[in-house]
């Protein structure tokens, strides 16, 4: 199977990888990277659990080839914690319950910083619209919904 | 004065405060290694080969030219296993890989283990198989019928398990009975679909012979019994790791085939097997909630008192035992204790068919038949001209109570519950008058806090926690207890930090190693809260007597005068004090690390009955919910819209607020994806929804908002007063929504889920009826004049 040099930035560092052409960006995350934080949680593109950023938009990395990042700065949930600091959005996941066997969370957190990155301050239906991708089975959404709402406010608020 | 008192007299500090999960820095950080993230660089892929047919007679396999493919390790059939199992002992009847026959489509055949993937897949796509096709049913109807083909030589007439209890004098109830009505219901299956694939990680050391499996079970001991009984190894030569794991909602309470497949493969390798599941493979894997059709036949006096029930339930079992008999027991069984009926009978079959095993899931055997009794009830009160909250009110068990098929009800808050949410959904004033297409509805249910008789009565306690308390003062609670999400370990810490007056930073939890931490019975049956909780507090306590006792010692006091504040131990009225620390050398200094225990089972009277099948059901105490459901009905289209829920739920004494919010908030929510739009479904077998796309569950925009309430009836078993919070919130949705449906547009459905084709269906057919019946009425007109 072919191989190709793969330049991109994963997590703000920047890499040069062999990985084959049909290689998928989650399996090059988790396997060639050891990054397990995203997860896979269907055969492709139907519950959000593998969602990374890309160049700051959310992406499905089950259903995205590693070498179509090449010159992107791949984001996934280990980027956000700053200093071993939980970042706002991990925090109110973490205080708000929006996270409960944790298996969603990955790629819910991803698709939520996605949003405040381009609306620090978004309506309810704005965040179930940008989060309407992600399934959970746990939460029934509702402590979800509140986690980035705490996470909006708490960004917006003077430290 | 005794621990009890002492306790009481203090501030509570950690039971009862909203505490975000122990482990939930891992969760949101991506730090939380679930099975297919662990460490596993030189593991061999493991792939399960499976049945493209859904009954057969397994005439040859073909593995040779898989064997000799490069890369491949190792190739199992049936050949290797010879033991069935079964998550009832004395119904085990499948095969980790099928024997001789295979009952549905997707049943495991052949495994391989292979140095990566696209070896495993060629390997499976060497191995030949000769399969004779045989009669298939693939429903309950079909498999009962006096001709049919048996899927199981020792199970005649296909029935897995029938049921006939009658409690009580049901023809005399009915007789004084002001309205009789009976009605029947149809609930397709439905499928937990838990966020986490299926995954094993085995490893089989040679040398020693022994095997260490990590997988993601919700009971891992019921996993390391059938292990031992599958591979025929000595338990003691058997390791089972539970990592994180991503929900479970029952799908992982059964020891499943795929983690007794991965174990074998490691041993037929003898290395290293790592088996991830696809997410369609996980589907079929399944144990879900069987498709189910209830006949019910109520009995109300005039003022909404219950006289009588009768009640018949049929369920599609799939292919083997699994759960089957208890799914069965249970739905008959939690007819009771809801509300107090003086006769009740009932009739339950389970039924195989050639699909997958049915089994265990949130709310398990209850939830059907809830609907079916709700919504009945709804439309009695509505005859008899009393309101939905009146005719529940007429019937709430005094307490305590012993029902009459034996459960011991001990608390019930369930009328504080009713008044809660009528009061906050606005009931009274905005019933009479909602906009077209909107409508309100009220349901209650309940659900036990765990089986006050455990599946294997080994003799031993139903709970055991062990305390480490060592050197650096930090205390480590070691449980068998698998949290799956729901915030077990959280609680248990809570629970102990309060018996000892620590803050929870000196706890740490160990979960779900069989080489460190305790048997435990599991998590099933919202046990874990109530029963391990419970020795949770038992192990608090045994370890402050141990702490007192050292205090005592030092002080040169009697131990009733040593006083435990937490952090510092003293004497009351006097300004003798010890530090907590000094405390814990003191009593590491009487023989080292110390190690606590506490343990717990279920009072004898809370066990049920003598008869056959009375442990089902049965539990040291119940939770109890109201739930009122708004939704708008588009009558053009027929979808359904849950607008909000308002719920009260009764769990005793809420440890940990936040978390019992969440479990309600999930459970109304998992009621709500099979009243809208969850189901299976087959084509001649095959499975034609194992995904997402689907498999419809539903999204954050179709999902409404929960407004919780937490009802506090202490139950005098439970710890604190605990009773369960994550399932008896689920089996209210369903008919409550039907029932705010049947408000909305005065239709009734009677089969679930409510999906804009059966919602539609029902519109025009009364639109039709109404139609045909003007029209019969002006042909009678004309014809008169």
């Amino acid at each position: 199977m072919a191989k190709r040099i793969v330049k991109l930035g994963v997590n703000g560092r920047a890499r040069e990888d062999a990985v084959a052409e049909h290689t998928l960006l989650l399996d090059y995350l988790r396997e060639q990277l050891g990054l397990t934080g995203t997860k896979r949680g269907c055969d492709g593109g139907e519950c959000g659990a593998c969602t990374v950023l890309v160049d700051g938009k959310p992406q499905l990395s089950c259903i995205t080839l590693a070498c179509r990042c090449e010159g992107q700065e791949v984001q996934t949930i280990e980027s956000l914690a700053n200093n071993g600091r939980l970042s706002a959005l991990q925090s109110a996941f973490n205080d708000k319950l929006g996270s409960q066997c944790g298996f969603c969370t990955p790629g819910m957190v991803m698709a939520a910083q996605a949003l405040l990155l381009r609306e620090p301050d978004p309506t309810e239906e704005q965040i179930r619209e940008a989060l309407s991708g992600n399934i959970c089975r746990c939460t029934g959404y509702v402590k979800i919904i509140e986690s980035v709402q705490a996470a909006s406010a708490a960004l917006a608020a003077p430290n | 004065m005794d621990t009890e008192t002492r306790m009481s007299t203090q501030a509570q500090h950690a039971v009862g405060v909203r505490q975000a999960l122990i482990d939930g820095v891992e969760k949101v950080s991506g730090q939380a290694h679930y099975t297919a993230d662990l460490p596993a660089r030189d593991a061999l892929v493991g792939a399960i080969l499976r049945s493209p047919l859904p009954h057969a007679r397994i005439r040859s396999i073909d593995i040779s030219r898989a064997q000799a493919m490069a890369g491949v390790h190792a190739v199992i059939t049936g050949d290797v296993c010879d033991v069935p199992y079964g998550v009832i002992p004395i119904a085990q009847n499948e095969f980790p890989l099928a024997r001789e026959r295979v009952r549905y489509c997707g049943e495991p055949i052949a495994a391989v283990a292979a140095i990566d993937q696209a070896t495993a897949r060629a390997a499976m796509a060497a191995i030949v198989l000769d399969l004779e096709p045989l009669p298939t049913h693939f429903d309950a109807a079909s498999a009962r019928a006096p001709e049919a083909f048996q899927l199981h030589d020792d199970q005649p007439g296909n029935i897995a398990r029938d049921v006939d209890h009658t409690f009580g004098d049901i023809e005399s109830g009915f007789a004084a009975s002001d309205l009789v009505l009976e009605e029947r219901f149809h609930y397709a299956e439905v499928t937990h679909a838990m966020m986490e694939p299926n995954a094993s990680l085995a490893s089989w050391d040679a040398e020693r012979g022994r095997l260490t499996l990590h997988t993601v079970s919700q009971v891992p001991y019921y996993v390391h019994l059938i292990l031992a009984q599958c591979m025929k190894l000595d338990a003691a030569q058997i390791r089972v790791i539970k990592p994180f794991v991503g929900g479970g909602f029952g799908h992982r309470t059964e020891t499943l085939n795929f983690e007794i497949i991965a174990s074998l493969l490691a041993r037929a390798a003898q290395a290293t097997v790592k088996l991830e599941l696809s997410r369609e493979e996980s589907f079929i894997t399944h144990r879900g909630r069987p498709e189910t059709d209830v006949r019910l036949k109520i009995g109300l006096s005039k003022t909404g008192v219950i006289k009588a029930v009768d009640c018949e339930v049929v369920q599609r079992g799939g292919a083997y035992a699994g759960y089957g008999l208890v799914t069965i027991l249970y739905a008959g069984s939690l007819l009771h204790a809801m509300y107090q009926l003086p006769a009740c009978r009932y009739f339950g079959l389970r039924v195989y068919t050639n699909t997958p095993p049915n089994g265990a899931m949130r709310g398990h055997g209850s939830v059907d038949v809830r609907h079916a009794f709700e919504s009945m009830l709804d439309t009695m009160a509505q005859t008899l001209r009393l309101d939905a909250f009146t005719v529940r009110r007429a019937n709430l068990l005094p307490i305590p109570t012993r029902t009459i098929n034996d459960l011991q009800v001990n608390s019930c808050g369930l009328a504080q519950c009713l008044d809660i949410v009528q009061k906050a959904s606005g009931w009274d004033e905005r019933r009479a008058s909602m906009p077209k297409g909107r409508g309100l509805g009220l349901a209650c249910s309940h659900y036990a806090s765990g089986s006050a008789k455990p599946v294997h009565w080994s003799g031993e306690p139903h709970a055991v926690v062990n305390l480490k308390l060592d050197f650096d003062g930090g205390i480590t609670v070691l449980t068998g207890a698998a949290d799956i999400g729901q915030g077990s370990s959280t609680l248990l810490a809570q629970m102990v930090a309060e018996v000892l007056g620590l803050s929870m930073d000196r706890l740490r939890v160990v979960a779900n190693d069989s080489a460190v931490t305790p048997k435990d019975n599991g998590s099933y049956s919202s046990r874990v809260s109530f029963m391990v909780g419970n020795a949770a507090i038992n192990a608090g306590k045994a370890l402050l007597q141990i702490l007192l006792e050292a205090a005592a010692k030092k002080l040169c006091v009697p131990i009733e005068r040593v006083e435990c504040l937490g952090e510092s131990y003293g004497v009351p009225g006097t300004d003798q004090v010890l530090s907590y620390k000094e405390v814990v050398t003191l009593a590491l200094q009487a023989g080292g690390t110390v190690t606590a225990r506490g343990h717990w089972s279920t009072p004898r009277e809370t066990q049920g009955g003598k008869f056959r099948g009375a442990a089902v059901g049965t539990s040291a105490g119940y939770s109890y919910a109201a739930q009122v459901v708004e939704v708008e009905v588009d009558e053009d289209t027929g979808m359904v819209r849950v607008v909000k829920v308002w719920v009260a739920h009764d769990c005793g004494r809420a440890i940990n607020p936040l978390a019992v919010e969440g479990q309600i908030q999930g459970s109304v929510w998992m009621g709500m994806g099979q009243a809208l739009c969850e189901e299976t479904q087959y084509h001649k077998g095959l499975h034609m929804r194992a995904n997402f796309l689907d498999y419809r569950i539903p999204n954050i925009m179709e999902s409404p908002p929960i407004e919780t309430y937490i009802v506090e009836a202490p139950d005098p078993n439970g710890p604190f007063g605990a009773k369960e919070a994550g399932e008896g919130s689920l089996s209210g949705f369903l008919p409550a929504m039907t029932n705010a449906i049947a408000h909305a547009t005065g239709l009734r459905l009677h089969e679930l889920p409510a999906s804009p084709d059966r919602m539609l269906d029902a519109l025009v057919a009364r639109k039709r009826a109404l139609k045909l019946a003007a029209a019969k009425a002006a042909a009678l007109q004309k014809e008169r004049a």
